[in-house]
């Protein structure tokens, strides 16, 4: 309401903005989506009704004139304003509500432009402020431009923020104004159509069979026959017995060439949805190291534009795959507090090269492990008495078949099973190390792949040492540290040796206030 | 959760590096709150228990007998136990808490990262007069880190000394 404009947080009378007036166009479209079940519903329910068509389709039209109604009067009704302190808005049709985000609070700008507003040339705006998923603040829909310049605007505000209060530990000085405009600037990271090609050809995706599956037990009324009665599609298969003897015809060898076949058309378009979903998400990838962080743009339907500011890297996170390792693959996760598509790190670098990975992790003041560093694996005893467990769970069914009568089964499963165990807990222990420099924290784990988590020390939040029953009698724990945004932990260290790595942790973080450093 | 292994925190049986050692306990009162938490607990498991002993046609004692056993047992030696292994240390710059036996967690919060501070009294606390402390650190994991059984004033004088330590908020 304009006319408490004493309180701080409301909006000057005649000053605030609105959204871009064809934004309930997109709204009204995504209108005829909810109205489709109930259209389908109208249909069946009329049943032989001689109108139904006509009612299912007054039904869907008088969905979509609501749903373009009240985003018209919603959007008559929403105001944003851009303060000298804070960005508000307004809004509501009965109840109203007014928020007001500080500057300083705001962690990123995201846009996203999903299809629909992207035709359109419009943009969801969200300023990210840790407060995570609904409670969000995002503006739908702006225009591209007016997206830009509040992005600007939140971001030269925060910057005096900043330099009010004098951060020490300002790494980075490139605060200036000159810097390159970012669309003529180099990228420090982008991926071409063949590399996005290649990224999907590691995904392999069979999502598309629960896509297939979960749409038949939706739709199953739809289709003419029941999909679930089996004896019907024996029956079905009972008719096709010309083919059904030129395979038998053909012999075994006509079997397991039929099974190929089978086996192969489902990696085939295991590989195919892989290629269509990542070249989807990650289409026209680019990362740009703007003066206050980093800035995202990917996506071919979706397109979104993120901006994640460099103080806000809590750690980093270098992923690969059984096979994509062999090739010299890996990706690049910046964890923070703000959230990216729900899951809490960031994918800055989803698909490259180690040598093109440090150069980006650098930029955020994490550097890779030194050569001459020294590893540590922790105590063996948790895996000792991991795989000891495993084993006598399995010794016991061997026991089992072998009462059973089953000698041959039992010595097998304990032939082949022992040394699996054996081979997968002491692989599971031997790839897990961790190492610390004076500056940062490495653990590394994974036992098919490596999965590395580099933290610097000031970054952490607290240290837990913590055990159960068990690895207390063993005198082994899991030392866990406080990460805003992410986990890291390292399982099975000996209690003298996480004793040691805590105080030492502790030593540099205590050594930093939290509040001095940048934000 | 076998009981003769429980020397009461008999040093020498823990080994040092999890030890009590160097550690305050907190207020005996805190014993009596978690007696009387597993008091009320009990309840919940010792009337179902005497329907069913009384329902069905079972010998006297076969099932209300171990149950109230088991109740014994939650009411009078684990409150001693919990409250044997639960211990902090205020150092200049930071705040250990640690808690727990079987299951031992041992924290430790630099004052610099505490995000905020909380001081909360339930209606048992109350009574007795105790409080508990929680710190909220901007870590995923150990998100907030409670101490309970502390003297109502103990935890505010507490907080006041944690609070100079927070500059301003910072997230």
């Amino acid at each position: 309401m304009t006319d408490t404009s004493e309180t701080p947080a409301a909006i000057p009378e005649n000053a605030g903005l609105r959204t871009s007036p064809i934004g309930f166009i997109v709204k009204a479209i995504e209108g005829i989506k909810n109205a489709v079940f109930p259209v389908i519903a109208v249909l069946f329910a009329t049943g032989a009704s001689d109108y139904r068509v006509l009612i299912a389709i007054a039904v869907g039209v008088a969905i979509v004139a609501l749903t373009g109604f009240f985003s018209w009067l919603s959007w008559t009704r929403l105001r944003y304003y851009v303060g000298n302190e804070d960005i508000r808005v307004e809004s509501g049709i009965l109840s109203r509500e007014a928020r007001s985000v500080p500057f300083e609070r705001i962690q990123d700008v995201s846009l996203e432009q999903k299809l629909i507003p992207r035709l359109l040339g419009l943009t969801q705006i969200k300023f990210e402020t840790g407060a995570g998923g609904k409670d969000e603040l995002a503006l739908e829909y702006v225009t591209g431009a007016e997206g830009e310049r509040l992005r600007e605007v939140v971001r030269e505000r925060r910057e005096g923020v900043v330099e009010r209060t004098s951060d020490v530990l300002a790494s980075d000085a490139v605060g200036d104004e000159e810097a390159p405009s970012v669309e003529t600037a180099v990228p420090i990271f982008e991926m071409n159509d063949r590399r996005v090609l290649t990224f999907g050809a590691f995904e392999f995706s069979l999502v598309i069979f629960a896509v297939l599956a979960g749409a038949a037990q939706q739709f199953d009324f739809l289709l003419p026959f029941d999909i679930w009665d089996w004896e019907k599609w024996a029956g079905v298969a009972g008719e096709q017995t010309d083919i059904v003897n030129g395979l038998n015809g053909l012999g075994i060898a006509g079997q397991i060439f039929g099974a190929i076949l089978a086996l192969g058309s489902v990696a085939a378009i295991g590989v195919f949805t892989g290629i269509a979903r990542t070249f989807a998400r990650e289409y026209e990838f680019r990362l740009d190291r703007t003066p206050k962080g980093f800035r995202r743009q990917r996506g071919l339907f979706t397109k979104t534009d993120v901006v994640m500011p460099v103080h806000r890297v809590q750690a980093a996170r270098i992923q690969t795959g059984l096979i994509r390792r062999r090739f010299g693959w890996h990706s690049l996760k910046f964890i923070s507090l703000a959230q990216d598509n729900g899951s809490s790190s960031h994918a800055v670098a989803p698909f490259a090269k180690m040598d093109e990975i440090w150069p980006i992790a650098a930029e955020a003041d994490i550097t890779p492990a030194a050569d001459d560093l020294e590893w540590f694996n922790p105590s063996p005893k948790k895996w000792v008495d991991g795989g000891a467990f495993l084993a006598l769970i399995m010794l016991m069914v061997a026991i089992g078949w072998s009462i059973a009568g089953f000698l041959t089964v039992a010595l097998a499963i304990i032939a082949v099973g022992f040394p699996l165990i054996a081979l997968g807990f002491w692989l599971g222990w031997k790839r897990h190390r961790f190492a610390r420099d004076v500056r940062q924290l490495f653990v590394r784990e994974g036992l098919l792949s490596p999965d590395l988590t580099i933290a610097p020390r000031v970054g952490l939040q607290s240290v837990e040492i913590k055990h159960g029953p068990l690895s207390r009698w063993r005198g082994y724990c899991e030392l866990h540290f406080g990460l805003a945004g992410g986990t890291l932990s390292i399982n099975g260290i000996a209690f003298d040796e996480a004793e040691k790595l805590r105080s030492e942790v502790l030593e540099s973080i205590v050594s930093v206030d939290f509040s001095d450093l940048p934000k | 959760m076998s009981e003769n292994t429980v020397p009461e925190a008999a040093e020498d049986a823990v080994p040092p590096a999890v030890g009590p050692h160097g550690l305050t306990p907190v207020h005996p009162n805190h014993k009596k709150v978690l007696r009387i938490q597993a008091l009320i607990a009990s309840a919940f498991l010792l009337i179902p228990a005497a329907i069913v002993q009384f329902a069905a046609p079972v010998p006297f004692g076969v099932v209300l007998g171990p149950v109230a056993l088991l109740c014994a047992l939650f009411v009078w030696r684990l409150p001693r136990r919990r409250y044997a292994y639960k211990g902090f240390d205020m150092g200049t710059d930071r705040l250990r808490v640690v808690r727990g036996y079987w299951w031992r967690s041992d924290a430790v919060v630099p004052f610099g990262r505490v995000q905020h501070l909380d001081v909360q009294q339930g209606p048992l606390e109350r009574i007795y007069g105790l409080a508990t402390l929680i710190l909220h650190t901007a870590g995923t994991h150990n998100a907030s880190v409670p101490l309970a059984g502390l003297l109502r004033e103990d935890a505010e004088e507490m907080r006041e000394t944690i609070r100079q330590h927070i500059k301003r908020e910072s997230l």
